[in-house]
C-alpha cells in the first residue's frame, strides 16, 4: 500500500488478514496431522509390537534365580558319608541397603571373630560391589553364630544372614586326594557348557579327583525362584518357587574308618597307605598325606593357606597314590622270587652272599656289608640279600621277570574315575631299546631285580602287586561299591609256588627278617609282607670308603624313600596293603612304612585297638592332622607377618619353637642308639650298588 | 436476549471443563505413580491446578491493551533475568537455570515461552502493514527471537531454546512473511543438519545415534527412551489396568511423574487412553486456533495463535520424546507432568487465550454494551 511496485503484491490489511487465515488453517492441519502421526505411532507400539514390548516389561519385572541343586552324597561301603551337604548358615552384606559401612563390618567382624584378612576382603569387595549383589561376610557359621547375627538385624542395617548348604568332609584332610574338592565353575568351563547353572552363586563342581570324575552323576536338577524385582534389585515379592532335585549319591568300595584311620596313621611323614580287599580288589582306603582339607578347599581357599600348601616340601597338593612315582625297591623281591621260581630254580638252592659282587667292571653291594652267607629263596626275601636276587637274575634274564612283573600289576595302567594317574615301568630289553636305543645291560637286570634303576612305581599299583601276590589272581583296583566285572585271570603261578612266596614274605615279618616292626599285635593273625627302600641319590665310592652317611644326617629330599607291602591273614590273604614313605629313610620306627602299614591292616581286625595305639601315638605326634595343620597355619600367617613387618619377631626362641612346632611337628628324629639298631634291622637295600 | 445471564454465558465452560478433565487425568495418573497415594504428588497437583485456573480466569477479565501495553517490558524483565541467571551460574562455575528469590526458585526461561510470542506479536501488530515484505520485518523479530533463544541454548537447555525459536517463528509466519523465506530456510537448515552432524564430537554423535536407536544402548543413554517404549508398547490396547503398571511401580520407567508421565498412563489404560488424551489436546487446541481466527485484532490474533502453536509444543515434543521420535528434552507434557512451572506456563497462555476469546464475543456482540 505504501510502496507499490511492479515486483511487490500489494498488502492491505484486508489481503493480510486472509494470509493470516490461511496460514493459522495450514498450522491447524500440521497440528492435526502430528497428532495423527502420534496416534499412529502409539497404535504401532502397543498394538504391533505389544508382543515384544510385554517381554521386555515381563523380562523387566520377573527376575529368575536359580536355586543350585544339593549334591549327591558320597558314601562308603557301609553307607556312611564321605561327602554330604551342611545346612551352611551364613551372612551376607547388601551394599545398597548398608547405612554405616564401617561400623556395620566392624561390628560383624566381632561378632562373628573374623581374622583381619577377612576383614580386609569384606571391605574391598564393598567398595567394589555393584549395588545389590551381595557380598558374603562369612559362611560354615554355626548356628550360634546365626541367631547372633539374626537378633541383632534391627541395629544391621543392610546384614543378610542365609540358609543354604556347602559341601562336607567329614574325614577332612584324610580324604582330600581321594575325593578331590569343588569349587565354583571357572570362566573357562562356562564359555564350554554355556549352562547358566555354572555362573548362580552357590553352585560348585567338581574339581579333583572323584567328585570330578562323578560330576554329572553327582550334579542334580536346579531349582528355581521366580522374583519380582525393582529396577534396583530389591525383591517385591516371590511368584513361584521350583524345588531343586538333589544329585545321585555314589557309593563306593571305600570303607569310611580306615580311609580315616589311614590317613592319620601316616603320621607326620609324606606318604600313602593303600588298602586291597583280596576277594575282588575293591579299594578299601586310598590315604595320601599330608593333603589339603576338602573343606576348605570348597569355601575358596585363602591366599594364604594355598602358599602355605604349596610350599610344603611334603607336598601335599599331590596326591602320592596315584600320582607318585617311586623306585619299588626291595617290595619287588617276592615277584622277582615268584619268577624264579616259574623258570624252575628251586626254593632250596642257594647263593652265598660276601657282602658285594662284581658284575662287570662294577662292584654291586648288599645291603648287609658284612654278607649273608649262604641263602636260599625264603632267607633271601626274610634278610632283603641282594647278593641272591643278582645271581639269580641273571640266570633267567630279564625278559621273565618282566612278564611276571607286568602280571603283578606293575606298569600297568588301570581304568579308574581318577582324572589323571601316573603308573609307573617295568623296564627289560625291548623298552629300554625303544626309548634309550640302547642295549639291555647285565647290570640293567642287577638294579631291576632289586627295584631300582629304571623300574618304577607307584602306592596303589603296589598294593595291586600285594595283592596279586596273595591271591595269585589279577585282581583290578575298583572304587565303585558293587561294580560288576569279570572274575580276574591267574597271574599264572602255582599254587605251590604262591605258598611258598607267602610263607617266605610272612617269615619277614614273623620270622626274624626285616620288617619286624610289621608284626600285629592282633592273636592268630599273621601279616606277611615285604620291605623296601628305594635310594633317591647316588652313593660316591668315596662316600662308601668313608661309611654310608646316614638319613638323619642328609637335608630331607635326599633321604630314603620306605616302602612296604603285605597282606594279611598270611595263610588265608584276605586284605592288602601297599605303603610308601617318601623320603622317610626309616627313621622312626613308628612312622615307617612297615609299622604303618600292619597298623592301617590291623583296624579291619580289631578296630578298637588300633584306634588306642593311634591316639596314644597322636599325642606324640603334636594331635590330629587337622590339628596339626591349624598349628602349622598359625605359625605360617605369623612367620608372613613378622615377613611384612606388621608384627615384632618374638624375643629369642620363643618364634622358632613356635615356627617349628608349627612348621611340620616333625620331632626331630634321634639318631638311632646301637641298642635300637639291633631291633631295627638294617634298612634293607640301602646302601646297595653305584646306581649307573 | 437469553434467559441465562450474560456473565455465565461469556463463562468459557467448554474449555474449563475440556482441562478439567485432562487434569483431573492427570492426578489419576500421579495417584498410581505414587504406588496409590495421593501423596506426594496428586494433592499438589490437585491444588495447583485449581489455583492456576483461577489465576487464568482473572487473566481472562484483563483488556486485551493491557497485554499489548506489557509485552515488551515483560520481555525485557524476562530477558534481564535469563542474563543474571547466566552471570550467577558462571560465578558459580556450572549449569545455571533458577534464580534463587528466598521464597522461591524462578526459572525465566519457562515465562519466555510466552512472553517470546506476546514480543514477536507485538512487534508485527505495530508493523506498519506495508512493511511486512520488506527486511525492516524480518532482523528485529530474529534479534527477538536469537537473544533469548542463544541464552538458554547455553544454559543448556535444549528444549526450552527450541520452544523458544518454535513459538517465535510461528509468530512470524502467521504475520505473513513471505513464504519462500521459511521454505528456503527449512531446505538450507535440512542441507547443513548432515554436515553439522560430521562435525560433532565422537561422544556428540553417539547421542544422536543412540536416539535414533534407543535399544543399541539400554542401560545408557538410551534407557529412558527403551523403558518408556516397552511401559507403553507393554500397555497394549486397553492397558494393564489402573495401578497395575509395573513398569512405573517397580522403578524401571526413569521420571515416570515428571517427563515422561505419558508412559505410565499408556501403560495402565493402553492406547485407549493415549488416544483419548491426545484427542483432548487436539480439542484444546482447536479451541484456540478458532478463537485466533474469529479475532480481528492483529496482536490479539497472533498471540491467540502463538500461545497454542506454544502449548501444541509441549504436547508435541513431549509425546515424540516419550515415544522414541525425538531425543530425551526436558519436555513436560501440560496438565499431566507433575510440576508446578510448566503448569503456570501453560495457564498463562490458556488466560491470554480465555481474555481473547471474550474481548471478541464482546466484540462481536454489541448489545452488550450498546
Amino acid at each position: 500500500m505504501k510502496f507499490p511496485g511492479p515486483k511487490h503484491k500489494i498488502i492491505t490489511e484486508a489481503a493480510q488478514t486472509f494470509t493470516f487465515t490461511r496460514r493459522t488453517m495450514v498450522l491447524g492441519a500440521i497440528q492435526g496431522g502430528i497428532g495423527a502421526l502420534l496416534a499412529a505411532r502409539m497404535a504401532w507400539i502397543s498394538i504391533a509390537e505389544n508382543e515384544k514390548y510385554t517381554l521386555l516389561s515381563e523380562s523387566n519385572r520377573v527376575n529368575l534365580t536359580l536355586i543350585p541343586p544339593r549334591r549327591g552324597w558320597i558314601i562308603d561301603r557301609n553307607g556312611r558319608p564321605l561327602a554330604n551337604n551342611r545346612t551352611d548358615f551364613r551372612v551376607d552384606l547388601i551394599p545398597q541397603r548398608v547405612v554405616d559401612a564401617d561400623a556395620t563390618v566392624k561390628h560383624l567382624a566381632q561378632l562373628l571373630s573374623l581374622e583381619s584378612d577377612e576383614v580386609d576382603r569384606i571391605r574391598e569387595e564393598l567398595d567394589k560391589s555393584a549395588g545389590f549383589r551381595p557380598v558374603q561376610v562369612a559362611d560354615k557359621l554355626t548356628y550360634d553364630q546365626y541367631a547372633a547375627v539374626s537378633v541383632r538385624l534391627p541395629d544391621l542395617p543392610g546384614v543378610a544372614p542365609s540358609q543354604g548348604f556347602s559341601r562336607h568332609y567329614p574325614a577332612g584332610s584324610t580324604v582330600g586326594h581321594l575325593l578331590g574338592y569343588v569349587g565354583a565353575a571357572t570362566a573357562e568351563e562356562y564359555k564350554e557348557r554355556k549352562n547358566p547353572l555354572l555362573i548362580t552363586p552357590g553352585f560348585k563342581v567338581g574339581k579333583d579327583g572323584l567328585e570330578r570324575a562323578f560330576d554329572e552323576h553327582l550334579t542334580g536338577e536346579p531349582g528355581a525362584k521366580r522374583v519380582e524385582v525393582t529396577a534396583r534389585g530389591k525383591i517385591v515379592r516371590e511368584l513361584t518357587t521350583r524345588p531343586d532335585t538333589p544329585g545321585h549319591p555314589i557309593k563306593l568300595t571305600i570303607d569310611a574308618g580306615l580311609q580315616e584311620y589311614a590317613g592319620r596313621r601316616l603320621a607326620t611323614q609324606s606318604g600313602s597307605v593303600v588298602v586291597i580287599d583280596c576277594t575282588n580288589g575293591d579299594v578299601l582306603a586310598m590315604a595320601s598325606m599330608p593333603s589339603f582339607d576338602p573343606n576348605s578347599f570348597s569355601d575358596g581357599i585363602s591366599q594364604l593357606e594355598w602358599a602355605m600348601l604349596s610350599q610344603d616340601d611334603h607336598v601335599p597338593l599331590r596326591n602320592k597314590t596315584l600320582q607318585g612315582l617311586y623306585p619299588p625297591g626291595s617290595t619287588v623281591k617276592p615277584m622277582v622270587a615268584l619268577a624264579l621260581l616259574e623258570a624252575g630254580i628251586g626254593p632250596q638252592e642257594t647263593v652265598g652272599c660276601a657282602g658285594a659282587l662284581r658284575v662287570g667292571n662294577t662292584l654291586f653291594h648288599c645291603h648287609k656289608r658284612r654278607g649273608h652267607g649262604a641263602v636260599n629263596m625264603r632267607t633271601a626275601i626274610a634278610q632283603s640279600c641282594d647278593i641272591y636276587f643278582y645271581q639269580m637274575a641273571q640266570r633267567i634274564g630279564m625278559d621273565r621277570i618282566a612278564a611276571m612283573a607286568r602280571r603283578c600289576g606293575m606298569g600297568q595302567r588301570f581304568d579308574l574315575p581318577f582324572p589323571s594317574q601316573s603308573y609307573g615301568t617295568v623296564p627289560d630289553p625291548a623298552w629300554k631299546l625303544k626309548k634309550y636305543d640302547q642295549k639291555w645291560q647285565v647290570y640293567d637286570t642287577v638294579n631291576a631285580t632289586i627295584g631300582q634303576g629304571y623300574m618304577l612305581i607307584n602306592p596303589l599299583q603296589m598294593a595291586v602287586m600285594a595283592a596279586r601276590l596273595a591271591t595269585g589272581k589279577q585282581l583290578m583296583p575298583n572304587f565303585l561299591h558293587g561294580a560288576k566285572r569279570p572274575a580276574p585271570s591267574s597271574v599264572g603261578a602255582s599254587e605251590e609256588h604262591l605258598a611258598i612266596i607267602r610263607d617266605a614274605m610272612s617269615a619277614v615279618v614273623n620270622g626274624g627278617g626285616t620288617g619286624g616292626a610289621a608284626r600285629m599285635a592282633i592273636p592268630d593273625v599273621l601279616i606277611a609282607g615285604k620291605t623296601g627302600t628305594a635310594q633317591v641319590r647316588r652313593i660316591t665310592m668315596a662316600e662308601r670308603a668313608g661309611g654310608v652317611r646316614r638319613d638323619a644326617s642328609l637335608a630331607f629330599k635326599l633321604r630314603d624313600h620306605a616302602l612296604f607291602q603285605g597282606f594279611a591273614p598270611f595263610d588265608n590273604p584276605r586284605y592288602a596293603v601297599g605303603c610308601i614313605i617318601e623320603h622317610g629313610g626309616h627313621m622312626i620306627r613308628n612312622e615307617d612304612a612297615p609299622m604303618i602299614a600292619s597298623d592301617t591292616l590291623s583296624y579291619l581286625f580289631d578296630p578298637k585297638k588300633a584306634m588306642e595305639k593311634l591316639e596314644t601315638l597322636e599325642k606324640g605326634w603334636g594331635g590330629t592332622p587337622t590339628e596339626r595343620q591349624a598349628r602349622q597355619m598359625g605359625a605360617f600367617r605369623l612367620a608372613r607377618a613378622i615377613e611384612k613387618g606388621e608384627v615384632p619377631p618374638p624375643v629369642a626362641d620363643n618364634a622358632s619353637n613356635a615356627a617349628e612346632a608349627g612348621n611340620s611337628a616333625t620331632p626331630q628324629p634321634a639318631p638311632p642308639t646301637p641298642d635300637e639298631a639291633g631291633d631295627v634291622p638294617p634298612p634293607p637295600g640301602s646302601n646297595v650298588a653305584d646306581v649307573p | 436476549m437469553s434467559i441465562i445471564p450474560q456473565p455465565l454465558t461469556q463463562f468459557p465452560w467448554r474449555v474449563l471443563a475440556l482441562l478439567l478433565a485432562i487434569a483431573m487425568f492427570g492426578t489419576l495418573v500421579l495417584y498410581s505413580a505414587a504406588g496409590g497415594s495421593i501423596f506426594p504428588w496428586a494433592t499438589n497437583q490437585a491444588v495447583r491446578f485449581c489455583v492456576f485456573s483461577a489465576m487464568a480466569l482473572v487473566l481472562s477479565r484483563i483488556p486485551l491493551e493491557t497485554f499489548a501495553r506489557f509485552a515488551f517490558p515483560a520481555y525485557a524483565s524476562v530477558l534481564i533475568a535469563l542474563f543474571l541467571v547466566e552471570l550467577i551460574g558462571g560465578v558459580r562455575g556450572g549449569s545455571q537455570r533458577w534464580i534463587n528469590l528466598g521464597f522461591m526458585q524462578l526459572q525465566p526461561s519457562e515465562f519466555m515461552k510466552p512472553i517470546i510470542v506476546l514480543a514477536v506479536a507485538r512487534f508485527y501488530a505495530r508493523l506498519p502493514v506495508g512493511d511486512i515484505r520488506s527486511w525492516n520485518a524480518i532482523w528485529p523479530a530474529l534479534v527477538l527471537i536469537g537473544v533469548p533463544w542463544s541464552l538458554v541454548l547455553i544454559q543448556p537447555d535444549l528444549g526450552t531454546a527450541t520452544m523458544i525459536l518454535a513459538g517465535g517463528v510461528t509468530v512470524m509466519f502467521l504475520a505473513g512473511l513471505p513464504l519462500r523465506l521459511f521454505i528456503g530456510s527449512g531446505l538450507t537448515l535440512a542441507a547443513i543438519v548432515p554436515i553439522a552432524f560430521s562435525f560433532l564430537h565422537d561422544y556428540q554423535q553417539k547421542r544422536v545415534l543412540i536416539f535414533m536407536d534407543p535399544e543399541s544402548d539400554p542401560l545408557g543413554a538410551g534407557y529412558h527412551i527403551s523403558q518408556s517404549k516397552i511401559a507403553i508398547g507393554s500397555g497394549g490396547i486397553w492397558g494393564k489396568g489402573f495401578l497395575q503398571g509395573s513398569q512405573s511401580h517397580l522403578d524401571y520407567l526413569p521420571e515416570g511423574h515428571t517427563d515422561f508421565v505419558f508412559a505410565t498412563m499408556a501403560e495402565e489404560w493402553g492406547m485407549a487412553g493415549g488416544i483419548l488424551l491426545i484427542g483432548a489436546f487436539m480439542l484444546l487446541f482447536r479451541w484456540g486456533l478458532r478463537v485466533a481466527m474469529r479475532t480481528s485484532d492483529r496482536f490479539a490474533r497472533l498471540v491467540a495463535a502463538g500461545l497454542t502453536t506454544t502449548i501444541f509444543f509441549y504436547v508435541a515434543i513431549n509425546l515424540m520424546m516419550v515415544m522414541g521420535l525425538a531425543p530425551v528434552v526436558g519436555i513436560p507434557l501440560p496438565f499431566m507432568s507433575y510440576g508446578g512451572s510448566s503448569m503456570l506456563t501453560v495457564m498463562l497462555c490458556v488466560g491470554i487465550i480465555m481474555a481473547i476469546d471474550r474481548s471478541n464475543s464482546r466484540a462481536s456482540n454489541p448489545g452488550n454494551w450498546g
